[in-house]
């Protein structure tokens, strides 16, 4: 069914667009671009007077390639991702807006675009002309029953034989009627042929595609895990020192009013706000140490997970040998992966032991974080603080796993590159 | 007491002057950051100075370092520092070297008056005063084997470590002096230490052990 569908669909009328505007574009694209090339390179014998030239050509063939991304959008719906533009970050660019760098003759992009305006009118030529070709075909054979009788040998000629009578023409109608329901699939085939040498040679190579799309989710997430954090802070500062100054506070204040009456009750009072302001400034401190500890800065990991480890009621073994301290970023990634990590050890594991390796091998090399211990397992990988881990870890492109059968034991590791 | 202060907050400046003076003490200067301290030192030469350990310009580990110099240059001036938060690694540099008339304490430990002012009279007198949260992180990452000390040995080691004496520590553990006693010895034998050193030069060996 779908097939007498595309012999009137969009897509496939589309498609034929794409081919014949092809052509058109083709035609002129190769007429700039070989000249310029020609004249330009002729043009370097003759003290470099090409040179400009040669800026125009590759300006130009990069607006053409920019034209032909917006073209096979409109036409095939294909989104194909950009080169940076000649001179912009990322690509060399012209001395004086218009000689083009010697660098520019190294990349890939420069020699992509240009070769692609060359292509544009075969590829375009062998497309529509097997794409008409095949319609025309379907139509006359398809109609011969109603022109060739009048034809004045009786019929068209194949060879010696004439094409005539009830057996022949109904192989013919046959055979037109199958060519008919081949052409739109020929056509729109030739249209994602086109799309795929257009995505080769416009768009950046498979892999950088890849990478491209996987920043994109990471950089999500790593904002994400970043809000998330902000709102955690506010909560946890809400909730506990912001509580307790204002209990000190109200402790403050009823003293303030006994003082004159009932001095032993004041006394109480006041020991108790002081007890209260104390355990304020203990929640503030524990708060930042979780965010980012000044030490993580000045003295490196090694020297900021003493910190976390004492603050763990399960004993920890800390075992730290990193030769090269990592970028800072890394160093925070590794510090609040063992903070995290210690936190949920305290929380859920029931561990009575935990350990804590970090190695960093090679310069720059990757930093290995692990943490384990010997509680119940069964840790929950998509609960918040597990799974805002593994963002952050992604956020410097290191890789993360988490095991943590039930019945222990867990063991959260990761391997974070320092480059 | 002559105490020189280095501090860049004004109110805890104000705070620590006044309750140094209100407790009989004679604060001879106050500085803002680690230059203006050692110039201080250099004029006055106070009995004990107390400095923080985060000032300009970095507002790293500024007094830190001037803390340091101190200890180098004027080996009879005791220094105590404090800080928003104690890390292991600050005591380590710290204690080694000079290992006595040192101290380093949090912050919050100004707010128990009675017991910061014994403090800071004991790194005057050339003992030492650790935050119990330094001796649990030195206890934590320490590299010796303390698993072969009972749990009351290991109360008394951080004690110990914190720099308190004899007495102090019966009276913190409700325990008599005897008992205290014996459990040092217990502990001395099994980490391997020397035995017979009294008071702060037995803290010494202790907090060296765990240090290294």
């Amino acid at each position: 069914m779908f097939l007498l569908r595309d012999l009137v669909s969009a897509r496939t009328w589309l498609a034929m667009t794409q081919h014949l505007s092809g052509l058109l574009l083709g035609f002129v694209a190769i007429f700039i671009v070989a000249f310029g090339l020609g004249l330009g390179f002729g043009g370097l014998f003759f003290a470099l007077a090409g040179l400009p030239l040669l800026g125009v050509t590759v300006r130009l063939a990069h607006w053409f390639a920019r034209a032909e991304r917006a073209r096979f959008a409109l036409f095939t719906g294909a989104r194909i991702p950009a080169w940076p533009a000649p001179g912009s970050p990322g690509r060399a660019g012209f001395r004086s807006g218009i000689i083009p760098r010697w660098r520019t003759w190294r990349e890939g992009a420069t020699w992509a675009e240009l070769g692609y305006a060359l292509l544009r009118l075969p590829v375009s030529a062998v497309a529509a002309t097997l794409s008409i070709m095949t319609w025309a075909a379907a139509i006359i054979l398809l109609l011969l029953p109603a022109y060739g009788p009048a034809m004045p040998s009786g019929g068209p000629t194949i060879g010696d034989t004439v094409v005539h009578g009830a057996h022949d023409l109904a192989a013919s109608v046959l055979l037109g009627l199958l060519l008919l329901l081949v052409a739109p699939q020929l056509t729109r085939g030739l249209a994602v042929a086109d799309g795929t040498l257009a995505h080769r040679l416009l768009g950046p190579r498979r892999d950088l595609a890849a990478r491209v799309i996987e920043l994109e989710t990471s950089r999500e997430r790593v904002v994400d895990a970043a809000e998330a954090e902000r709102r955690r802070i506010e909560r946890d500062l809400h909730d506990g020192a912001q509580q307790r100054l204002v209990a000190l506070a109200m402790e403050l204040g009823r003293a303030k009013a006994r003082f004159a009456d009932d001095l032993d009750a004041a006394r109480d009072l006041v020991d108790q706000a002081h007890v209260q302001a104390k355990e304020a400034l203990t929640e503030l401190r524990n708060l930042v140490r979780g965010v980012h500890p000044p030490v993580l800065t000045d003295r490196g990991l090694d020297a900021a997970l003493s910190g976390l480890a004492a603050l763990c009621p399960v004993p920890v073994d800390v075992h730290v040998d990193v030769p090269v301290r990592p970028k800072s970023s890394v160093e925070a990634v590794a510090y609040f992966m063992v903070a995290e990590a210690l936190t949920n050890v305290a929380k859920h594991s029931r561990a009575s032991h935990a350990k804590v390796v970090v190695e960093g091998r090679g310069y720059p090399g990757t930093l290995t974080v692990m943490i384990s211990d010997d509680g119940i397992g069964g840790a929950d990988i998509t609960g918040a603080g597990l799974s805002g881990l593994a963002d952050r870890v992604s956020g410097v492109d290191g890789r993360m796993s988490v095991e943590s059968p039930s019945g222990g034991p867990t063991i959260i590791a990761a391997e974070l590159p320092c480059g | 007491m002559r105490v020189v202060i280095a501090e860049d907050s004004v109110l805890l400046r104000e705070g620590l002057t006044r309750l140094l003076t209100e407790a009989g003490h004679e604060v001879a200067a106050v500085a803002g950051d680690g230059e203006g301290f050692l110039r201080a030192v250099a004029e006055h030469t106070p009995d004990v100075v107390v400095v923080d350990v985060r000032m300009p310009p970095t507002f790293t580990d500024e007094g830190l370092r001037a803390a340091l110099v101190v200890r180098d240059r004027w080996p009879k001036i005791g220094v105590l520092v404090l800080s928003q938060w104690v890390e292991e690694r600050y005591a380590t540099e710290l204690i080694s070297g000079r290992p006595h008339g040192v101290g380093y304490l949090l912050k919050d430990r100004v707010a128990d008056v009675a017991e910061f002012l014994d403090a800071l009279t004991r790194v005057a007198d050339g003992g030492s005063a650790l935050d119990p949260e330094v001796v649990a992180q030195l206890l934590a990452r320490s590299r010796h084997p303390l698993g072969e000390l009972t749990p009351r040995e290991r109360e008394v080691l951080a004690l110990m470590a914190e720099g308190r004496s004899n007495a102090a520590i019966a009276e913190t553990l409700v325990v008599g002096g005897g008992a205290v006693e014996k459990h040092i010895n217990n502990i001395f034998t099994k980490l391997g230490l020397a035995p017979g050193d009294r008071d702060h030069r037995r803290v010494l060996a202790v907090l060296r052990y765990l240090g290294t």
